[in-house]
């Protein structure tokens, strides 16, 4: 249970954005610059960089929801199943495995992030903004893996909750809804 | 040096805030919110204080001068201060609240889920709202990223404590949002 009141049809962090919507507007306007806008990363690459994040620091929320957004940008559901489990072998290229990599160290510590890492991206290809995007979006989620963790928010356990999520995620990325979310009151997925 | 070529000499965040500055902006922006906005029943100092504390538990030496400097000058303080709190905040003159908020905080700082029912009991307790507990763990969350992009970038920092004393004052009147970064 939630340890601040939140809504009970708006699980994980939406419930908190709908919380504090002040708070909640740079948040989602740095995540839709760093997830859809425009990159040389692919919008799929750069949710595996959420999703290997949000995994490491053990967000089952976050982690779900991303895997989901990932496989409907992906149109497979493999990659991203194989990046949780050991990036070096995951079906990816050579340069998002050193970015992957760098994200990791991110999430660990920013003190963890080795110039050898940055050195083996650039070898491969990142340019420079793609390396601060990786770093970015990495501390991104560290930011947002606590918060919905940090207040216990609710993680459901239905699968068919993320898919809904990620289709929301696919058509209209991290803006808020223009309507807001009370149509998903109705939703019999997001029960824990 | 920092990692990437940033096409400017600003220390700490504000180099890759140039760098990027659409993002940039989205950061002070959350900044303001966080820190500065005067609607907010836990004070300034209160604030900066747990960002410098979160800064200084990732060991961060841009970030918990930058905000213990504005802890500081908020509560009218010395470095010493700010320096025993970061250390161990239970033997200072703080509130019973604010060591409760900065508990959590440090929780947060570990990972979301070593915050505690009867740490968020405790606090509640002492008289903290939801919506404090609420703002205490986004910034503490917030300064998990903030300190991760200035370190995992390796930006670099001056290293004399005092020149962030000496900037305090500007930043409190002038606020996050849309900072002039070049001054």
């Amino acid at each position: 249970m939630p340890y601040i009141p939140l809504e009970e049809h708006l699980p994980g962090i939406t419930g908190l954005l709908e919380y504090d919507k002040i708070a909640a507007k740079p948040i989602r306007e740095l995540t839709q610059i760093l997830l859809r806008g425009d990159s040389t990363l692919t919008e799929g690459e750069r949710e595996l960089i959420a999703t290997v994040v949000s995994n490491g620091n053990q967000c089952r929320f976050c982690t779900a929801a991303h895997t989901a957004a990932a496989d409907i940008l992906l149109g497979e559901n493999e990659t991203s199943k194989n990046v949780k489990e050991n990036i070096v072998t995951s079906p990816v290229s050579n340069k998002m495995k050193a970015l992957l990599t760098i994200a990791s160290m991110v999430r660990e510590s920013g003190k963890a992030v080795t110039k050898e890492a940055i050195d083996k991206a650039k070898t491969e290809g990142a340019s420079d903004i793609e390396i601060h995007d990786t770093v970015l979006i990495a501390a991104l989620f560290c930011l947002y893996n606590r918060y919905v963790d940090g207040l216990s928010t609710v993680t459901p356990a239905n699968p068919n909750f993320y898919k809904g999520l990620a289709e929301r995620l696919r058509d209209h990325g991290y803006n808020r809804l223009s309507h807001g979310y009370d149509h998903l009151k109705t939703d019999k997925s997001t029960v824990a | 040096m920092a990692y990437i070529d940033l096409q400017n000499d600003l220390p700490g965040i504000r180099g890759p805030m140039e760098y990027s500055p659409e993002t940039g902006k989205a950061l002070n922006e959350l900044a303001e919110i966080l820190l500065h906005n005067e609607n907010n029943t836990l004070t300034r100092g209160e604030r900066e204080l747990i960002g410098a504390y979160v800064s200084s538990e990732n060991d961060c030496f841009f970030c918990q001068n930058v905000h213990g400097a504005m802890a500081q000058y908020y509560f009218q303080s010395d470095m010493q201060f700010v320096d025993n709190i970061k250390k161990d905040y239970h033997t200072t003159p703080i509130s019973d609240k604010l060591k409760s908020l900065l508990t959590i905080a440090g929780s947060v700082q570990k990972g979301g889920k070593y915050v505690t029912t009867e740490q968020v009991e405790h606090a509640k307790v002492l008289g903290a709202t939801d919506k404090e507990i609420h703002d205490t763990v986004l910034i503490a969350a917030a300064f998990c990223m903030f300190n991760r992009y200035v370190d995992g970038l390796n930006t670099w920092a001056p290293q004399d404590r005092q020149v962030y004393v000496e900037r305090a004052k500007m930043r409190a009147e002038d606020g996050y949002a849309n900072m002039n970064l070049k001054k």
